[in-house]
């Protein structure tokens, strides 16, 4: 029978206490986290943005992205005032106070100056990186989604794809140094002699040389493809499936070939997908310094990445500055200082912007796409 | 067949049966779709494809265009399908050109998410047509057909995505005898349809019929009534009597037949 003492209950339920402990325990780690997170980039949004703007117009102090990485010079005049100038600047005041004395000089390594170097060398290790990795990747998700029949190897295939995607990037690190800097094959007339094998190709006097790259912008491209391989090939398959099956239903019904079908009537519809989850990998390819350091990055370089050089292509061969690396010598290498905060939060600053800017990119690209491509 | 079969061999050729399936078995991996199925299919006439669900319509369908041959483990195990006399499944003949002459129309409409122009000039542009007037009538030409041009014609730019339900079913039609097949197989292509679009495409069909050869699968028995002139009634993967529509509707000679009609099962 319906009883109604049973289903009023009077006074707190069974159970609320526990529930309210439970409750505030959940609540609060998780404005831990946030304030950890608020905290950190306060501070670094504190010290740092001041670097990169500026009270008047334009507002933003392009001096500092635009000009190249120099040593900080910090002394004092006669007159006792202090003076903090870059290497060329120093040097050029030397050259008019010829004979004056100065007190107290102390220098900073790469606090001076901007970052020019260090971004363009990101810019190009990501293009590099991007176009290997798109090229392999999409095709590589085309055949898992499109050809392969779906057997127990392809599983296992697509498995241990999905593995790589969890090895830390210093192993990766150590895979491109391993295999890009010191094996892969070069075409040479001179061979290095740690060339660990070489074969005659009997065209002059050249040699297929098994010597690697070297640490250069090449090697340091192909190490963070792979590292991202795993990424884009996941992604592209996912955007590959959800187009539906019958665009390719239909288009093998009027008399297309497979690769037309997917030409025509599966590519254009992921390729929106597949450039969004790109834009993410940017973000981290362009992050990482485990892969670069031992394959591509340099702490200090006089030129930006395509000056000096005999041939264009001499760029892929040399090494370069990035953004990821200059942040951990800034930090690990030099001895921190009121003058070399600038340099240190400003590059910091510069990277969680373009990060950011990354980010927030592929969310709206991907809003607008969701909006956009409905079937 | 223009592409397909170039020189098919007279004594073959009969010359009023487009498509004949004779003593078909067919297998999805281990489980039997359809058994020991006769049928000749006539030409420039239309056929429904009638029974109860599971039993094997849309199966001997996408046999007759080879579509099953996407099916990984899907296969005939016995007998075979002559469209003008020619095996189809002989080494010997190239699918994607198969298919060029057998169009196809599917139960849930699914032009591509382009203009609607795109969208009939597709099959074209796979022959490789790249003249702008031949593709411009050709494309005019299958939207009258499919009845739909007097609705798109101001609009042939628009993304296909925003006709309604019909007019894209009927779009897939005109995407479909664009391209001028021989025969055309419709899976139920007015399931999704209200009784004005439906009685459109059949209309469209009735129009249709003395140029292309019609199967249509339907599970509506008016519909069947009305547009066909055979009907072949399924029951569990066997073809269980097949015949003039006016004599299966009126007289069928088999009580299975009569009882599924009458709507008494399935
Ligand atoms: N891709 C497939 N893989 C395995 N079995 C299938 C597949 N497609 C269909 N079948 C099976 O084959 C049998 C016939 O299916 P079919 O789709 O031809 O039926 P149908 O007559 O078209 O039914 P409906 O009227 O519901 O469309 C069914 O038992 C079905 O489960
Ligand atoms: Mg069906």
């Amino acid at each position: 029978m319906f009883d109604p003492e049973k289903l009023i209950r009077k006074g707190l339920p069974k159970g609320h206490f526990k529930d309210l402990v439970v409750r505030s325990l959940l609540g609060g780690t998780t404005y831990f986290v946030v304030i950890i997170a608020a905290l950190l980039f306060g501070k670094i949004l504190i010290d740092g943005a001041p670097v990169l703007f500026k009270a008047e117009a334009p507002f933003v102090d392009f001096e500092f992205l635009t000009s190249k990485n120099q040593t900080l010079h910090v002394f004092d005049d006669a007159q006792g005032t202090r003076h903090q100038l870059p290497a060329s600047e120093y040097s050029a005041y030397l050259a008019k106070h010829e004979g004056v004395p100065i007190h107290n000089e102390q220098t900073y390594s790469y606090s001076g100056g901007g970052i020019a170097g260090p971004i363009a060398g990101t810019a190009l290790l990501t293009l590099g990186s991007m176009i290997l990795a798109l090229f392999f990747g999409v095709s590589a998700a085309i055949y898992l989604s499109e050809y392969a029949k779906q057997s127990p190897f392809i599983h296992a295939v697509r498995l241990a794809i999905l593995n790589l995607a969890g090895i830390p990037s210093i192993v990766f690190g150590l895979f491109g140094f391993s295999v890009f800097v010191l094996a892969v094959p070069v075409i040479t007339a001179t061979p290095s002699d740690r060339s660990l094998l070489t074969l005659p190709l009997f065209i002059g006097d050249y040699v297929m040389s098994f010597q690697g790259w070297n640490s250069s912008l090449m090697a340091g491209c192909a190490t963070l493809a792979c590292m991202i391989l795993p990424v884009i090939i996941t992604a592209s398959e996912e955007s590959l499936r959800a187009v539906p099956q019958g665009f390719r239903d239909a288009s093998l019904a009027m008399g297309a070939t497979r690769w037309q079908t997917i030409r025509k009537c599966v590519l254009p519809f992921s390729l929106p997908g597949i450039l969004t989850s790109s834009l993410l990998a940017i973000t981290r390819v362009a992050g990482e310094t485990a892969p670069i350091m031992f394959t591509a990055a340099v702490a200090a370089k006089d030129d930006l990445p395509w000056q000096g050089l005999k041939s264009p292509f001499d760029v892929l061969s040399s090494q370069v500055q990035a953004l990821p690396y200059h942040i951990y010598t800034l930090a690990a290498r030099i001895p921190s200082s009121e003058f070399t905060q600038r340099a240190q939060y400003g590059s910091v600053f510069v990277f969680l912007l373009l990060v950011a800017t990354l980010s927030l990119g592929s969310m709206i690209l991907r809003a607008k796409l969701r909006a956009k491509l409905k079937w | 067949m223009h592409d397909t079969m170039h020189h098919p061999p007279a004594s073959l050729q009969e010359a009023c049966t487009s498509v004949a399936v004779h003593d078909l078995d067919f297998c999805y991996g281990a489980s039997q779709a359809l058994t020991g199925i006769n049928l000749e299919i006539p030409a420039n006439s239309v056929t429904a494809f009638i029974g109860p669900s599971g039993c094997g319509k849309s199966t001997l369908l996408r046999c007759i265009n080879r579509m099953n041959d996407e099916i990984p483990a899907a296969r005939i195990t016995r007998g075979g399908i002559r469209i003008s006399g020619i095996d189809i499944y002989d080494p010997s003949v190239d699918v994607v050109k198969l298919r060029r002459d057998v169009g196809m129309v599917f139960q849930k409409s699914n032009p591509f998410p382009r203009s609607i122009y795109e969208n009939v000039a597709f099959g074209l542009r796979l022959r490789g047509e790249r003249h702008k007037t031949l593709i411009d009538q050709a494309v005019e030409g299958a939207l009258r057909a499919s009845a739909l041009w007097d609705e798109v014609k101001d609009r042939l730019h628009e993304s296909a995505l925003g006709l309604s339900g019909g007019q894209q079913q009927r779009l897939c039609i005109a995407r479909t005898i664009a391209v001028k097949p021989e025969v055309i197989l419709m899976d139920e292509p007015c399931s999704a349809l209200d009784p004005i679009a439906t009685a459109k495409v059949e209309d469209l069909i009735w129009d249709l019929k003395n140029d292309y050869t019609f199967v249509i699968v339907t599970h509506n028995m008016q519909q069947a009534a009305r547009v066909s002139d055979k009907t072949a009634f399924f029951y569990m993967g066997e073809l269980i009597e097949s015949s003039d529509t006016s004599k299966m509707f009126s007289n069928p000679s088999i009580k299975k037949t009569e009882e599924y009609i009458s709507g008494r099962f399935g």
